[in-house]
């Protein structure tokens, strides 16, 4: 166990130093930020201080070194275009994304595990096809357009909830949040909805599954013949026992929550770490495309690392193939 | 049928005496992709499609990348009006006065170009890690597998915006940036099949005939791989075209000198709030169509190409 985990921490820190790298560098090479940052109009006197005091003027190779020296402490540098410290700013954002990932999560696992027992329950009747059809078309349609679809209905034409932006915010545990007040939630749904549907999808088809196999089971068959109301056996036995795969895959959805919050916080002004990241390649703002990429892939390694470690508890096999390889 | 078609191909008949015909492979074929009537519906679907996009220059009513054809003076019509010139804009204009079917359809060429390259080019060298993984195992094979395993733990869209960050706006780079998310699909589908493959009897006739590394890989490892490369392609081609469609919405995609049918919808965005959805709408229409057909077309080859599946 402790070779395994050492070597799994080793491949997690090489591919986080990988991935700084290549970001760094690739970034590095994308346009000139001086062109969009100086006035044009400054002298080259100017010009020249500006570059110096962005450290813009050394070679690229020290220019990295800089960069992994200040990452490794958390600073990614000064925000081109607002001044601030990049990581600062992503971290001011982030509880934005984490409250739409979050309600987006509780959406996608409770309407999801509603609609697949029921489709489990009943694979023949009208309703039950109805799910699964919904969700298969809920697979297919581009998240973003789906976006632009509910503002267009609920927003557009029948005016219930606003388009967009996070409306009333109040503060909560140091952070600003939506879920206080009705104004923020009348804000949150759509957006939340829209990041919930593609993970709605994949939960119904488990829990469909998994309740077409459990109906079978034999301790449900006990249950009926002890005399229990079918919603009994439904809501705790069944119930119980198709939740395993679902919140385990669940689970290993979030971070892709947060890395697809991109689309939908761009399509309804949601002011998250996604929408941020947009701008600032739009604006070539460095620091802060390179904190949140560091960032991000930080958060997959750990997500993924952890993931590893507790299935390697769980089955021993996946521990020994990872040694012996 | 049968009846009819013997007395007309009588050599055929004669090789296959019940079918009516000889049954070839892709005649088989042929007869279980029919044999779903919503597969034949994608089919159908996704040719029509294709079709339009191909002789696109030759179909729409307005070349809507010419200026001079467009009159600002048609902007924003909604769907079913006419123009000044005395045609129907049958789903209405943009801004610009440009027919949105017009625009769609060119919008459809491109964004169908950079699904179906992408794949193309991904297939191949993803197709090719995979099977060099396979047949030679050992280190080439985990080094290559270890950087799939890396990849694939990443969501696709942050790894395309990664790249996109990286190289900028462009139709090629968007291909490259598809072609780096998607070949580790095809590596670990072919390297999988792959390894089944090799431990059979004709891998063993074929190394005894000291045939060379090159003609064993590609002549008798990889085609008995293509089923399930097929399948995965099929669907990826749909997956690479909404992908695009995002990034190109998100503004890190296409120029706007080519506008896929992404970047038609996010132009089509700002009017939506006026209740213009037209400029949004039916480009995402297209969209999804393009998406479920391939989709259709995909599932159906997966039942077919899949011997489990089969009793």
């Amino acid at each position: 166990m402790l070779v395994y985990l050492i070597r799994r921490l080793a491949q997690s820190i090489l591919v986080l130093l990988v991935m700084a790298v290549l970001v760094f560098v690739g970034i590095f090479a994308v346009g000139n930020p001086v062109d969009v940052l100086i006035n044009p109009e400054a002298d080259l006197q100017e010009q020249q201080a500006t570059i110096e005091r962005l450290g813009l003027d050394l070679p690229l190779h020290e220019q990295l070194f800089v960069f992994m020296g200040n990452a490794v402490k958390g600073d990614f540098g000064r925000s081109f275009l607002h001044g601030e410290p990049a990581m600062e700013i992503i971290l001011t954002r982030l509880p934005a994304t984490m409250e739409l990932a979050v309600v987006a999560l509780a959406i996608s696992l409770v309407f999801g595990v509603l609609f697949g027992l029921w489709a489990g329950l009943k694979p023949y009747a009208f309703s039950g096809k109805t799910i699964m059809a919904g969700s298969i078309l809920g697979f297919s349609l581009p998240n973003f357009w789906q976006g632009l679809m509910l503002i267009l209905i609920f927003a557009v034409f029948l005016g219930w909830l606003p388009a967009g932006g996070r409306g009333e915010t109040t503060e909560f545990l140091g952070m600003r949040v939506s879920f206080l007040t009705a104004d923020g939630w009348s804000h949150i749904l759509l957006p939340a909805l829209n990041l919930a549907i593609f993970k709605m999808c994949l939960v119904i088809r488990l829990a469909r599954a998994g309740t077409r196999e459990a109906a079978l089971q034999d301790y449900v068959k006990f249950a009926r013949a002890k005399g229990l109301s079918p919603r009994r056996i439904v809501l705790v036995h069944i119930l119980k026992n198709i939740m395993i795969p679902v919140v385990t895959v669940v689970g290993l959805e979030l971070g892709s929550m947060i890395a697809f919050a991109v689309v939908t916080e761009t399509v309804f002004a949601w002011p998250g770490i996604g929408k941020l990241l947009i701008d600032s390649i739009v604006n070539l703002d460095r620091p802060v495309v390179v904190a949140y990429l560091v960032l991000t892939v930080f958060m997959f390694v750990i997500i993924n690392l952890t993931v590893d470690l507790i299935y390697s508890v769980l089955d021993p096999r996946v521990r020994l193939a990872e040694v012996k390889a | 049928m049968s009846e009819q078609t013997a007395p007309l191909e009588p050599i055929a008949s004669d090789l296959s005496p019940e079918a009516g015909f000889a049954e070839t492979p892709w005649r088989r074929f042929a007869v279980e992709f029919a044999s779903s009537r919503l597969a034949m519906v994608g089919l159908l679907l996704f040719l029509g499609i294709a079709l339009a996009a191909i002789f696109a220059p030759w179909i729409v009513p307005q070349d809507p990348y010419d200026l001079a054809q467009l009159d600002i003076m048609d902007g924003q019509l909604p769907p079913g009006s006419a123009s000044l010139a005395g045609y129907t804009y049958l789903l209405g204009t943009d801004d610009q006065g440009r027919d949105m079917l017009s625009a769609i359809i060119y919008g459809l060429r491109i964004s169908l170009l950079v699904g179906s390259v992408s794949v193309v080019i991904a297939l191949l060298v993803g197709g090719s890690l995979g099977l060099l993984a396979a047949y030679f195992g050992g280190a080439v094979d985990s080094v290559i597998m270890r950087v799939v395993d890396i990849q694939l733990s990443f969501p696709a869209i942050l790894v395309a915006l990664i790249l996109l960050a990286i190289f900028g706006n462009g139709v090629d780079k968007v291909i490259i940036a598809l072609v780096i998310v998607q070949w580790a699909y095809y590596a670990r589908t072919v390297r999988g099949t792959a390894l089944v493959e090799r431990r059979k009897e004709y891998m063993e006739a074929a190394s005894c005939l000291a045939l060379s590394h090159r003609r064993i890989v590609f002549r008798h490892l990889l085609p008995n791989c293509l089923p399930p490369l097929i399948v995965v392609a099929t669907v990826q081609i749909a997956q690479a075209i909404a992908l695009e469609a995002t990034l190109s919405f998100l503004g890190v995609g296409v120029p706007i000198t080519e506008p896929s049918l992404g970047l038609l919808i996010a132009n089509g965005f700002e009017y939506m709030m006026s209740g213009r959805y037209w400029i949004s709408f039916f480009p995402g229409v297209a969209l999804v169509l393009a998406i479920i057909s391939i989709n259709l077309v995909g599932d159906q080859l997966r039942d077919i190409l899949n011997p489990r599946l089969k009793s």
